[in-house]
């Protein structure tokens, strides 16, 4: 093997330049291309572990709901609601209130809906009444759930093969990032603090090292969520005929789908009746989806699908129903082997199966995936500053990523507390409120972005981080000013969701200022290590290993 | 134009790597993932299968092209793969 041809001598490694080396430079260069992306994924990704608590805080018009209203008797109230807005729909769902919402979430199809006419309707209703819940119009916690995989401002295929190949790096640079490491069991019991590049290192390390596990599962099982769209290609050629797609599709989900209408009115049988017969089989908490088809219609089919609380897969579980007589047709608890273990990798990822204890170790080991992420973008410029011929001057690519650095970071942060606040602040009455809402969002982040740019580097982080800070302390006081259920209030009331954001808010306050202290204080040393020529980016980048 | 042989030589065998990992890595993937229709199970079963194992392809080919000696290497690595699981896809197709 090592007498190799001599004509491709030259891109051979240098002596000394093995393995490691290369992997260093994967790791690298993987995680700062897709980097920046990778950090709003994770953070935003992160919160929509809190995604129904986010949801609850942004409608405070919900009241409270101190105990689970009797799953049947919802789904009945929503299901008679849905008969009256959506009559005739070839397809309705709903998702059943649990311990974490106070609203039902439902989508259905519209009936008859050709070419320009909307052919989806969603809305949230009241469990109590079953009526479309009146809170201010916004999107809640879903708005950072859809952009974790999805972005926005473009269509939701691009944002999510972006999402795709972005989750691809992550799992390249993990891969590398462990081989580059000899001593990674040592290495992660290392921190040498205040000592620059070092402190870095071994902070990106320990964080790395740590929720290695969950940061290998969430990238695989990220993948695994959207994997019939990033390789289609064994289902192209082998699932060619309808009943195979249906056979297929019932491997995966419990969504019903609607056979044709006779066209001869039947109304349907109670639903809660049926949802009763799931709670005797699944448990009383249980029931997680309720789907009909063609309701109204004689050839109506109802499923009851399992939740996903007391078990780890996504894998469909249901019971169906013949709709206008009630009657039990097919009870599916099982699906093959591949199948299950996909349902399993896609729970995971989601982590909805949480108890509160799990749902906060999801929530702090996540947090330490996008410091990770975050540390490992700063230390790209760290590790650089000190070889730069001219720090004064640095080269085009050094500004690039410092500059992006601290809108993505720092930024982010801002921008995500400035939706919140958008979400107490923008009228209710705004035409298009949720949207504006997003809006928002976008509009700080660009500005944080105008402001790393003009600004000096360093002063641009500290000045975000303390802009960060101040919204997220200051957004409890908003909160007790613009609704009934200030702190005090929500901690009386035993109000966990409302107690639970503003004391987090406070937390992360806390923490941005911290960060933002130790940047102000940071002085960082003269340079001792004499400037070197650099053979372009790339090249010189491939050439220089983990120092 | 000597100016700019140097960097293109240079350059090239990166470039190409690059190329391999991106696309050479997304394609053997995606045969792998074809390939898996050979398994003795259902179809379904099958293709999800393919689905799930692609990624992990992926990476490793990814790993593989920067870890191998010589960018021509890297390449020749990633078709001695290919040949079986174009045998295999090809029994399926």
């Amino acid at each position: 093997m090592k007498t190799d041809n001599v004509k491709r001598e030259r891109e051979q490694r240098p002596a000394g330049r093995g393995i490691r080396q290369s992997m260093s430079g994967l790791h690298i260069w993987a995680g700062l291309l897709m980097g920046w992306i990778l950090y709003a994924m994770f953070l935003t990704g992160t919160v929509s572990y809190f995604k129904d608590e986010l949801s609850q805080w942004m409608r405070p018009e919900l009241a409270h709901q101190a105990e689970l209203p009797d799953p049947a008797l919802v789904a009945q109230r929503v299901a008679d609601e849905l008969g009256a807005i959506a009559p005739g729909s070839p397809q309705w769902s709903m998702r059943l209130p649990d311990g974490r919402t106070n609203s039902v979430y439902a989508f259905w199809r519209t009936a008859g809906a050709e070419g320009g006419r909307r052919a989806f309707g969603e809305a949230a209703f009241d469990p109590a009444t079953g009526g479309k819940v009146t809170a201010r119009e916004t999107l809640g916690g879903d708005f950072f759930y859809r952009f974790h995989f999805q972005f926005h401002y473009m269509p939701v295929l691009w944002g999510r093969w972006i999402a795709g190949a972005a989750a691809m790096f992550m799992l390249v640079a993990i891969v590398s990032g462990v081989i580059t490491h000899k001593k990674i069991f040592i290495d992660f019991f290392t921190f040498r603090g205040g000592k620059g590049q070092r402190s870095w290192l071994d902070a990106h390390n320990a964080l790395s090292v740590f929720g290695l596990p969950f940061h290998a599962m969430i990238t695989y099982t990220g993948l695994v969520t959207l994997m019939a769209l990033y390789m289609p290609w064994g289902e192209r050629t082998a699932i060619t005929t309808p009943a195979e797609r249906q056979q297929l599709s019932a491997e995966l989900n419990a969504f019903i789908q609607p056979g044709k209408p006779s066209g001869q009115a039947a109304p349907l049988a109670s639903v809660a009746d049926m949802v009763r017969q799931a709670q005797e089989r699944w448990g009383q908490d249980a029931v997680g989806r309720v789907t009909a088809t063609n309701s109204g219609d004689s050839t109506a089919r109802v499923a009851v699908a399992r939740g996903e609380a007391g078990r780890v897969s996504m894998s469909p579980q249901y019971m169906l129903f013949d709709g206008p007589t009630g009657r039990l047709l097919e009870t599916r608890e099982g699906v093959g082997a591949a199948a299950e273990t996909r349902g399993v990798l896609y729970a995971l990822h989601l982590g909805r199966f949480s108890d509160t204890v799990t749902r906060w170790l999801y929530f702090l080991v996540s947090l330490m995936g996008t410091a990770m992420v975050g540390t490992g973008l700063v230390m790209w410029t760290v590790k650089r500053r000190q070889k730069l011929a001219d720090p004064e001057q640095p080269h085009i690519g050094f500004r690039i990523v410092e500059r992006l650095n601290i809108a993505s970071i720092a930024g982010l942060s801002v921008a995500m507390t400035a939706f919140l606040w958008g979400n107490r602040l923008l009228p209710a009455g705004l035409a298009e409120r949720g949207a504006w809402e997003i809006h928002l969002f976008f509009a700080v982040w660009a500005l944080t972005l105008a402001h790393a740019v003009l600004r000096p580097a360093r002063t641009a982080w500290i000045e975000q981080l303390w802009a960060a800070a101040a919204l997220l302390a200051l957004l409890p006081v908003l909160n007790a000013v613009t609704t009934d259920r200030p702190l005090w209030h929500s901690v009386t009331e035993a109000d966990w969701v409302f107690a639970g954001m503003d004391l987090m808010c406070l937390s992360l306050a806390a923490l941005h200022a911290v960060l933002a202290l130790r940047t102000a204080r940071h002085r960082p040393k003269p340079r001792t290590v004499p400037a070197k020529g650099r053979g372009g980016v790339i090249g010189g980048a491939l050439e220089e290993g983990r120092s | 134009m000597m100016s700019l042989i140097g960097p293109v030589r240079r350059a090239a065998p990166v470039a190409s790597r690059i190329v391999a990992a991106l696309f050479g890595g997304y394609a053997l993937a995606a045969l792998g993932s074809v390939a898996a229709l050979a398994l003795p199970m259902s179809k379904p079963q099958a293709v999800l299968t393919g689905m799930l194992a692609s990624f992990a392809i992926y990476a490793a080919a990814v790993v593989w092209v920067f870890a191998a000696r010589s960018a021509l290497r890297a390449w020749a690595g990633l078709l001695a793969a290919a040949a079986p699981l174009l045998l295999a896809a090809w029994s399926v197709w």
